[in-house]
């Protein structure tokens, strides 16, 4: 019986640090999941205008809020994947625009294409911090009422639409 | 040496390392708070760094805010609540006591006491091993040993 003990020990061990090397320590969960999008008051990429929180609301049942900037080389590599996605017209895509030039970003999306129905401009990163951002591209899963049902840390591939995003879609 | 004049050594010694415009403080006990929440709040870009410690633009941006907080007159914890709700308590560097974090605080002390009765069960066993190994037998076999000598 105490010759298992340290086989025990070891077991468990390793169970443990398995479980923490198969976690990825850059994603840190969001406590805004489950609440609703806090309010915001930002101009427009475009300058046309100021938007506010009310206006991500979407018509249908859920729309994505989409993290990005010029000067993010990971934002760049999720491009591709949001213009099929504002092609596919499934789901809205509105934008934040962090900490970036106005003339940049405009110019950006001139050059690769723009798949955002509306996009804020937030250079000092208001909005940002108050959704808990801390880094881009993050994306938001948030329904008609705009509570945040879901949130990717890094570029939104196709297999997180698939696997992680689609299904919640599909309960909704 | 005041917080200028160290501003000023950092940056001749490494150039354009401290991006922070400096802040002014009303008292010396605000930039106290200031500097002690600063190296409370984890920065969550660079995380084995705290909000004093790194250059990234988001902890830059969130120094201006425990800033701000404090000239506003906000208390340490309404400063650290603020921080915990968009962020999580992994925000913190001393992660507060609950459910999630019992292990964090008591694993060790569960592991010394586990430790410490493994220790003594085996001590025990080695000492009744050692008693009983040596029977009459045993006895006779080494006095006859020792005898023949």
């Amino acid at each position: 019986m105490l010759k298992v003990i340290p086989l025990v020990i070891f077991v468990g061990l390793v169970a443990l640090m398995a479980f923490g090397l198969g976690k990825d320590p850059t994603i840190i969960p969001s406590p805004l999941i489950g609440q609703s999008l806090p309010s915001f008051s930002l101009d427009q990429v475009d300058a046309s205008g100021v938007i506010t929180e009310q206006d991500f609301l979407p018509q249908g049942k859920a729309a994505l809020v989409n993290v990005w900037g010029s000067w993010c080389v990971a934002c760049r590599v999720e491009h591709p994947f949001l213009m099929q996605l504002a092609a596919q017209q499934r789901i809205p895509l509105y934008g934040i625009n962090w900490r970036d030039d106005r003339e940049q970003a405009v110019r950006w999306l001139n050059q690769y294409g723009d798949p955002y129905t509306l996009n804020a401009y937030d250079p000092k990163g208001e909005a940002i911090i108050d959704l808990g951002v801390y880094g881009a591209p993050e994306t938001f899963l948030i329904d008609a009422q705009g509570t945040i049902l879901y949130k990717v840390i890094g570029p939104l591939t196709t297999d997180i639409w698939q696997n992680e995003i689609v299904p919640l879609l599909n309960e909704l | 040496m005041n917080c200028k004049s160290l501003l000023v050594v950092l940056f001749i010694a490494s150039g354009a390392v401290c991006a922070d415009s400096y802040y002014e403080f009303a008292s010396a006990e605000h930039e106290q708070r200031f500097n002690r929440l600063n190296t409370e709040l984890r920065c969550l870009v660079c995380q084995n760094q705290s909000l004093a410690d790194s250059d990234a633009e988001l902890a830059q941006d969130l120094r201006s805010i425990v800033y701000t907080m404090i000239q506003n007159g906000q208390t340490d914890q309404a400063i650290r609540d603020y921080m915990v709700a968009r962020y999580g308590q992994y925000v913190l560097y001393k992660p507060p006591l609950g459910p999630a974090t019992y292990l964090l605080w008591f694993g060790p002390v569960i592991f010394l006491l586990f430790s410490v009765i493994g220790l003594i069960i085996f001590v025990r066993n080695h000492q009744e091993a050692d008693a009983d190994s040596i029977d009459d037998a045993d006895r006779k076999r080494l006095k006859s040993l020792m005898d023949a000598k």
